[in-house]
């Protein structure tokens, strides 16, 4: 048996427009940030996993070391869609689990804001001579002739296939979740946006792919966090305070797609969070029911009712009727996505896999102010990198 | 006839135009496009099989922004065509949601999408509504 894993430090910057900062300077703050929070210094670390998928060539990790110290500790720069960050924590997790050092840190940082639809591209004209090409023998673009490559088109058809199979959905409930998340983040500092929207504002926005209106959509934005992990063996080593404010890290597991029927048709969402939930709550030995509060990837209002299931935070086929009840709001029976989410906190694509476990470290730390769950004890992130790759971290407060 | 060139290479032209799957010869898993072996049962031997022309709708959006270029609004399903899953546009229908519904029986169709400078037309494909 393995010692336990702990989160010592850990941090998010602000979420939103950040023209004057550059990739560097956000990942540089949220490694800092991290650092000091932890009560460590770049000379503690034994091992990088680093994350950033839009900044272009050379590897962010090495970028960052020069910034932030030298210390010639190995860095595995990682790419796993909107699953990096969480990539990175897990190869900080696992160096320190396999014994190989007793510190890791792990960041991911994106510079999104401005950024309009991901994925598709644009369609070229077509071209003057009709050449298959690729593994289907396209003569021409695909997208928007065999149905969509972007994001808010794949997940709403994600969404609607869920409704399709077990009823109740339908565009106001999806807005619902919506209203749910921009609500949430009213008591988020550091959310992108900080505005309630009533269920009008959100149905009469922007269509973007129906059912998901513009706010309906993950918010790009930029923003970093960053996280310090050390082993128990280390942990006994340092103040009480430290050890106070540790999170455990009951739980830490990555999953892909198992081969289905349909899979490489339309991404399928679900096997793999399912999965990864149920290796999840295995490792941690606590169950749903446990859960103080849930971060989910909301990329898109019909993608959080989905996960509802795939996590168990309800029966089977039950994610509307668990929205109805109340369950999700900040005064419900599972709070899901207090910081307001994706649609409102806001997506830095590589940043959200470590952004998301911060979120949940504050609240069982008590340090949530405004926005606090109250006595929150036990805490789940989760993200999904389209592909797939889904990340589930369980979280305690130390004992 | 003019030549013709079909989108996709599992798209067969000639008198009755039909979509083809890749199906692996062990375990009967299908797929579209070229294959270095099979996902499910690591079987490397597939043989083609035709796809009925007629399935069900199981799920949609209506895409109203897209990539430039591309004409908006449409709608992209994935219609179930006698348990394979196949990935279109819904064509010949209004892209409303009090139109397109969960379920409707569709018929694949074929169209051209345009002539390239040799002459040659290239064919698309789409589901389109049941009578």
């Amino acid at each position: 048996m393995s010692e336990d894993i702990w989160i010592l430090g850990i941090h998010m910057t602000k979420f939103g427009k950040h023209p004057d900062k550059d990739t560097l300077d956000l990942a540089s703050e949220a490694v800092m940030g991290a650092l000091a929070d932890g009560g460590v210094t770049m000379k503690d670390i034994g091992v990088m996993g680093a994350g950033n998928l839009m900044g272009g060539a050379g590897g962010i990790g090495q970028q960052l070391q020069k910034q932030v110290g030298q210390t010639g500790i190995p860095v595995y720069n990682v790419a796993n869609a909107c699953a990096t960050g969480a990539t990175a924590l897990r190869v900080a997790a696992m160096a320190v689990k396999a014994g190989e050092v007793d510190c890791g840190l792990a960041v991911g940082v994106e510079k999104l804001a401005g950024a309009g639809l991901l994925a598709g591209g644009s369609r070229a004209d077509n071209s003057k001579n009709w050449t298959p090409q690729g593994r289907q023998g396209a003569v021409a673009a695909l997208d928007g002739r065999v149905g969509t490559d972007t994001m808010p088109g794949v997940f709403a058809q994600i969404g609607m296939e869920y409704g399709h199979r077990y009823g109740g959905t339908s565009f106001e409930l999806f807005a619902r979740i919506s209203e749910k998340n921009h609500s949430h983040s009213t008591l988020n500092p550091l959310a992108s946006y900080q505005k309630k929207m009533s269920l009008k504002e959100i149905m009469g926005d922007v269509m973007i792919a129906y059912p998901n209106t513009r706010p309906m959509c993950s918010a790009n934005c930029d923003g970093a966090a960053a996280a310090v992990v050390v082993s128990d063996s280390k942990l006994k080593k340092l103040s009480a305070e430290q050890r106070r404010r540790a999170v455990k890290i009951s739980a830490s597991i990555l999953t892909t797609d198992p081969w289905e029927d349909a899979c490489q048709v339309l991404p399928n969402v679900n096997t793999l969070t399912r999965n990864a939930a149920r290796q999840a709550y295995e490792q941690a030995s606590v169950g749903p029911e446990d859960l103080d509060l849930v971060e989910l990837h909301d990329c898109f209002a019909t993608a959080e009712l989905v996960h509802y299931d795939n996590l168990m935070l309800c029966e089977e086929g039950g994610a509307v009727d668990f929205f109805n009840s109340g369950a999700p709001w900040r005064d419900g029976k599972t709070p899901v996505n207090v910081s307001g989410g994706l649609e409102s906190k806001g997506h830095p694509i590589s940043a959200t896999g470590i952004a998301n476990i911060w979120e949940v470290c504050t609240h069982l730390r008590g340090e949530g102010g405004a926005r606090q769950i109250e006595g929150a004890k036990v805490g789940l992130a989760h993200v999904i990198g389209l592909g797939n790759a889904c990340g589930v971290h369980i979280l305690e407060k130390a004992a | 006839m003019a030549d013709q060139i079909p989108l996709v290479d599992y798209l067969v032209l000639g008198d009755n135009p039909h979509l083809v799957a890749r199906e692996c010869e062990q375990c009967g898993s299908r797929y579209f496009g070229r294959r270095n072996a099979c996902a499910g049962c690591f079987g490397t031997e597939f043989k083609t099989v035709r796809i009925p022309d007629e399935g069900t709708l199981e799920t949609f959006t209506i895409v109203a922004q897209a990539a430039p270029g591309i004409p908006v609004p449409f709608v992209s399903g994935v219609i179930d065509v006698d348990g394979t899953a196949v990935r279109a546009n819904v064509v010949n229908v209004e892209p409303n949601p009090d139109k397109v519904t969960m379920g409707m029986k569709l018929r694949l169709t074929t169209f051209p999408i345009g002539v390239d400078e040799a002459g040659v037309e290239a064919i698309s494909f789409g589901y389109e509504p049941v009578g």
